[in-house]
């Protein structure tokens, strides 16, 4: 019978380990990467392409980034350019995606899913179920400013709702080609199939939000007074339940359909057509 | 039939260590059958807690390998072969010998809820009538089997140590059982928010996942309640619904 000293900061028993310490054998450590590689990336590529200001429409194509394009140049714009009134840093060029990627990207930033998966891969807090954490002085969690700010999610959840609206309206923009004789014909192209299942892959995403579970029926006590309520709240938990899918492919999917518009519009890709009406 | 190595902490709040033990493992054997055999074999002071050695009683709490788990309920076919199995107790409760620790601060937690409070019975014979449909969210919790390693888990309690201000997992379950009972009409809301602190909780769902009875705790049970919470204190609309008296006064209720 041998005899392992256990290192103090194991046994602890209410006092910390330390950073990364933890008796658990498993690979514990590849979601946090995977989830600091993602995000991490799309939010270096989401503040860049924001930040262009240009190639982020071609033809009927216009990225979700971009929409909806209050001013700016493109002929998607709903005002126009931008007006001479409107206070703008001189080191920035004009992007009509800083007027309105606040609105996606703190829904993102307050959703449910996201916090518990950044908050192990940015903040290691805790870096992984069971796993020691680096020394910090406090612990304040989501109870003080800033983070308490996670509770206005819901906000955020109508704003990216509203968004969702313009983002179908640009997939129907992106079915109507300009012919040579000035008319609109219907078509489709891999652009439009790109930007629709992005509107697809969001609404999945939108409406798994646990804010909407709960605002469309999970706050009542009793169910069988209110049946459509209920019923609301039966499919937003079969999405609820497949949340972070639907987080990540529709990260994915938007990330992607801007890579697709810039390509198209620098002229590296074709948006090839598939068929016309 | 195969031996198997087992590293296991022996020791009390002054110290301890782990010590090294094999035993024989025959088919369908689970890690509580072996820490008994080795009780038995080598190491009759060994103490370990146990009871229904059916995953019911939630006495056997303990962490093999580094995870939170039943001994009862965690197959030797399901662990590494060929490797040593460590056996811990839990790290977030006072030890007392070996591999039990005291949980009594959970009792304590649990009597500072408000108890049930159903409405006036619906018949004459002091029944209620509910529907399906209205309990099946709380039957789910109602499996809870309080081994509390969830409350293990937690890193708010386990790295951060706030077992004074925060309930834990196991306690939103319980309190959600209680807010989303038909027939409860108890407010726990505020008590939710700053005496159980649920805003410690930052949603790794590390409870979920080690719950034996597959309880949803975090998606279920804690974000219903912090939607809750949102509602009477962090959403200005509602508030402002609610001063003028609008809504069907289930959001928020009782502000
Ligand atoms: S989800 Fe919340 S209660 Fe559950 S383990 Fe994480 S911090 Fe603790
Ligand atoms: S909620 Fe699950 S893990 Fe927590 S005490 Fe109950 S059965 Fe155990
Ligand atoms: S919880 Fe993820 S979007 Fe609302
Ligand atoms: S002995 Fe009862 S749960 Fe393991």
């Amino acid at each position: 019978m041998a005899t392992t000293a256990v290192p103090t900061d194991r046994l602890r028993f209410g006092r910390p380990a330390g950073f990364a310490q933890t008796a658990r054998r498993d690979a514990w450590w590849i979601e946090p990467v995977l989830t600091l590689v993602g995000l991490g990336s799309f939010v270096v590529y989401a503040t860049w392409a924001a930040l262009q200001g240009k190639f982020y429409y071609i033809g009927n194509l216009l990225s979700p980034f971009y929409s909806p394009e209050i001013w700016g140049p493109s002929p998607h714009a709903m005002f126009g350019p931008q007006p001479a009134w409107l206070p703008w840093p001189s080191f920035l060029p004009f992007s009509a995606a800083i007027l309105v990627l606040a609105i996606p990207g703190n829904f993102r930033l307050t959703c449910y899913y996201y916090r518990g998966a950044y908050y192990k891969a940015f903040w290691a807090d805790p870096p992984a179920c069971g796993v020691g954490e680096p020394a910090r002085g406090s612990y304040l969690g989501e109870r003080t400013l800033p983070l308490v700010m996670q509770n206005v999610h819901r906000y955020f959840l109508y704003g990216a709702i509203l968004v969702w609206f313009f983002l179908v309206h640009d997939v129907w923009k992106a079915v109507w080609f300009l012919q040579a004789d000035g008319t609109e014909a219907l078509g489709l192209s891999v652009g439009g199939v790109v930007l629709a299942v992005n509107v697809v892959l969001l609404w999945f995403y939108c409406t798994g939000c646990h804010s909407l579970r709960h605002l469309i029926g999970g706050r009542l006590k009793v169910f069988s007074k209110h049946p459509m309520q209920h019923m609301a709240w039966k499919v937003v938990t079969w999405l609820n339940c497949r949340h972070k899918l639907f987080a990540w492919c529709s990260l994915f999917s938007v990330g992607f359909s801007d890579i697709y518009v810039r390509l198209c519009a620098m002229g590296v890709w074709h948006d090839l057509r598939l068929f016309m009406i | 039939m195969a031996q198997a190595t087992f590293q296991i902490f022996r020791g009390d709040s002054k110290g301890g260590a782990l010590q090294t033990y094999t035993t024989d493992v025959g088919e369908g054997m689970v890690a509580l059958d072996c820490v008994h055999q080795i009780q038995a074999e080598s190491a009759p002071d060994l103490a370990v807690r146990w009871n229904c050695k059916a995953g019911k009683c939630g006495s056997c709490s303990a962490e093999v390998n580094g995870r939170p788990r039943l001994l009862c309920m965690t197959r030797m076919a399901d662990l590494p072969e060929g490797e040593p199995v460590r056996i811990e107790p839990m790290h977030t409760f006072p030890l007392l010998r070996d591999l039990v620790t005291d949980v009594s601060w959970n009792y304590g937690v649990k009597k500072k809820i408000a108890k049930f409070a159903p409405r006036k019975p619906d018949a004459a014979d002091g029944s209620w009538r509910m529907q399906q449909e209205d309990i099946d969210r709380v039957q789910e919790f109602r499996k809870c089997i309080e081994c509390y390693l969830c409350q293990d888990v937690c890193h708010v309690l386990r790295d951060h140590a706030k077992h004074d201000e925060f309930a834990g997992p196991r306690f939103f379950v319980y309190t959600a059982a209680l807010e989303m009972h038909p027939i409860d009409t108890g407010d726990r809301i505020d008590a939710v928010k700053d005496e159980q602190n649920i805003g410690y909780c930052n949603i790794t769902k590390c409870c979920t996942t080690v719950c034996p009875e597959g309880i949803t705790i975090t998606d279920n049970a804690i974000i219903p309640l912090k939607e809750r919470v949102a509602d009477k204190h962090y959403d200005p609309l509602l508030w402002l619904a609610r001063k003028l008296g609008i809504g069907d006064g289930e959001t928020g209720a009782g502000a």
